[in-house]
């Protein structure tokens, strides 16, 4: 109960963020698949890297257990490129759909109500990806510091340091 | 335009705020961040109202479980805190076709409906696939995990091409 409280919350303080941010619009979205308009790129990228340091840093001192997602290539590859495709077509991603709504916008409820359709029909196929997409390169939980032997603080600057770039670049090239 | 991006928050600090948020909620409840499974877990339970039986024959919903979970809570609460911020500050607008698609593609109503639930439904049967739409693997990502970086690059290679295909007669505005 208290988990579906904490939840919530998170939730609203997420989804305040997001609006006052404006990456939740379809305007936003689409800009960044254009390369107008690098907005959401930085919104995500800072997350991240803040994330990443944070929950490392609480790994490091015994207080989480800190280990990587499963990774199926074959479900990233063909999974992600459906996703990129409706995405741009879209122009909400699942999570910032809700939010999107939240702000009156009706295109984002008929994509959730065409999320739902998409979900039912994952559900009735799955039996039929397991067997097959689902099992083309299944690696088990692993990180990038996992795969090149090294220690994730190694992994963790390097990041920084390219995003940093990044940033860079794009606040020069006024995206 | 430009008075909207004035009122707007920067996204550096957006982005590390809402990474902050993300680390409590791993502290607090041990959830990181993730939007799909909620829509795979409130069809089941929607499923389950018309047929009990059905849901209990599909496989997938044994993986995705359908009973109320923190992720559902999340996604109501993101509806919740976009409403809020839009209220105060004056932003709730309803709307059915965004500027950029007006300016370029044109006000059918129909059209825009047309291409929001299709590619809705295709952005959600591939997230499923690919293990977790972009909150989830941005969670991925803050873990290292490969599948959350290569995910990432994927969503954006495929959303760039296909947008240009969509976005075809070139874009204005």
């Amino acid at each position: 109960m208290i988990n579906l409280f904490y939840g919530l919350m998170a939730g609203i303080l997420f989804g305040f963020i997001l609006q006052r941010a404006h990456v939740i619009r379809y305007d936003k979205q689409l800009g960044a698949l254009l390369l107008k308009d690098m907005t959401i790129i930085k919104f995500m990228f800072t997350a991240i890297l803040v994330g990443m340091v944070g929950i490392y840093l609480l790994g490091d001192l015994s207080l989480l257990d800190v280990y990587g997602r499963p990774l199926i290539i074959g479900g990233v590859i063909l999974g992600g490129s459906l996703f990129g495709i409706g995405w741009s077509m879209l122009g909400y991603c699942p999570g910032t759909s809700w939010g999107a709504l939240g702000e009156g916008r009706l295109d984002a409820l008929i994509g959730i109500l065409g999320m739902f359709t998409g979900a039912a029909l994952y559900a009735e196929a799955y039996p039929f990806f397991e067997n097959n997409v689902l099992t083309w390169g299944k690696y088990g939980n692993i990180t990038i510091s996992d795969a090149l032997g090294i220690n994730h603080w190694f992994i963790i600057i390097a990041i920084i340091i390219l995003v940093l770039i990044l940033f860079r670049w794009l606040e020069k090239s006024n995206l | 335009m430009h008075s909207e991006k004035k009122k707007a928050w920067n996204p550096y600090i957006s982005g590390a705020l809402s990474g902050l948020l993300i680390i409590f909620s791993v502290v607090l409840s041990g959830n990181y961040f993730g939007s799909s499974t909620a829509f795979v877990q409130l069809v089941g339970i929607l499923e389950k109202l018309i047929s009990p039986e059905r849901v209990s024959q599909i496989k997938y919903f044994s993986i995705a479980e359908p009973i109320l979970s923190w992720q559902i809570l999340f996604v109501i609460g993101i509806l919740i805190g976009s409403f809020l911020a839009a209220k105060i500050f004056g932003e709730f607008k309803w709307q059915l076709i965004p500027s950029l698609w007006r300016t370029n593609l044109g006000s059918s109503k129909l059209k825009r409906g047309l291409v929001a639930f299709i590619g809705g439904s295709i952005a959600m049967f591939g997230v499923r696939l690919a293990g977790g739409c972009p909150s989830g693997q941005m969670s991925s990502s803050i873990l290292l995990s490969i599948s959350g970086f290569l995910a990432m690059t994927i969503f954006f290679i495929v959303g760039i091409l296909v947008a240009r295909l969509v976005f075809s007669g070139g874009v204005k505005g």
